[in-house]
């Protein structure tokens, strides 16, 4: 303990609450880049409503289901890791991160079965099959692919930055006394955790 | 994170009970919309998922984002984009309506 509190007096310089708030202006740039993809999803959808409904039939609803669940677990785990770090329990810490990156791993590779599906049934952008099809249900999966590959884009971001503080709290830059970094991890899984929230009921319980 | 330094396991803040009832309540929020979604309630169906998304939303960011032991300027913040959010979707509508 003596090292870390030589750590905690050398840094002056410490604005956790700050750091905080950096992280929340951020997400807010976020909520900005995925509100505008809920505008188009919206504004479609109105104008589409019949054409949604019948695409949105080929979506896998047990997949959307247990990626939701996996989704809310790996918050959870993520959020226990913070509470482990200031109990002072390093080593249940590192396994809930880890648990919460490979909850992040399963998402995508049910993410990956899931397109592929999708992809074998012809529903991909440009397909001959898919142009065939009304214009409600093209813009349906051009919504579904950008939407949802841009937060499978974030999940791998943050499996990135879960795993940047695992190695933070193996080399004791992040300790009981000094979590703000893995606080700013968690707030941004949280986000893409939010996201999923609003992603999985417009896609796949609209039917 | 200075109401954080000197505490100990039985502080509330480091307690692991109060996320483990939050997730349970969001997985049983999922429960509750997956079946609803089999239920047709017709135009109904899309605002009663999305209340259900705001509330587990709420959940998240209360509890496991600690927004609710977050000092004020974190919640005014928080409430002003969301305000905005609100704001560009009701003017997105409006105009809209008016096409």
């Amino acid at each position: 303990m003596s090292t870390q509190e030589h750590t905690a007096a050398a840094h002056v310089h410490r604005d956790d609450i700050g750091s905080r708030m950096g992280m929340w202006l951020f997400l807010f740039t976020e909520l900005v880049l995925f509100g505008g993809l809920f505008f188009m999803y919206s504004v479609y959808r109105y104008l589409h409503h019949q054409d949604f409904y019948i695409a949105a039939r080929s979506m896998n609803v047990f997949i959307g289901t247990t990626n939701t669940v996996i989704l809310l677990t790996s918050s959870l785990t993520i959020a226990l890791s913070i509470v482990a770090m200031q109990n002072g329990k390093k080593i249940l810490s590192l396994i809930l991160q880890g648990t919460t990156v490979i909850f992040g791993l399963v998402f995508l590779v049910n993410k990956y079965f899931e397109w592929m599906a999708e992809i074998h049934h012809g529903n991909f952008p440009g397909s001959p099959e898919l142009l065939s099809q009304p214009p409600g249900h093209i813009l349906f999966f051009g919504l579904y692919y950008v939407m949802t590959g841009l937060h499978g884009l974030h999940v791998i971001i943050g499996m990135v930055i879960i795993m940047i503080m695992m190695r933070f709290t193996m080399k004791d830059v992040i300790t009981p006394d000094q979590t703000v970094k893995l606080e700013a991890a968690g707030l941004y899984w949280h986000l893409v955790d939010i996201i999923w929230i609003f992603l999985f009921p417009l896609f796949y319980l609209i039917t | 994170m200075e109401k954080q330094v000197a505490q100990h396991i039985e502080k509330p803040g480091h307690s692991y009970g109060k996320y483990i009832v939050v997730w349970l309540a969001l997985l049983t929020l999922t429960a509750i919309t997956a079946v609803v979604a089999g239920v047709n309630l017709g135009e109904v169906t899309i605002a009663v998922a999305l209340i259900i998304a705001s509330i587990k939303s709420y959940l998240v960011l209360t509890v496991f984002m600690h927004l609710n032991v977050e000092s004020k300027p974190f919640k005014i913040f928080v409430l002003v984009a969301l305000f905005f959010l609100i704001v560009s979707i009701v003017l997105l509508f409006s105009d809209f309506s008016n096409m």
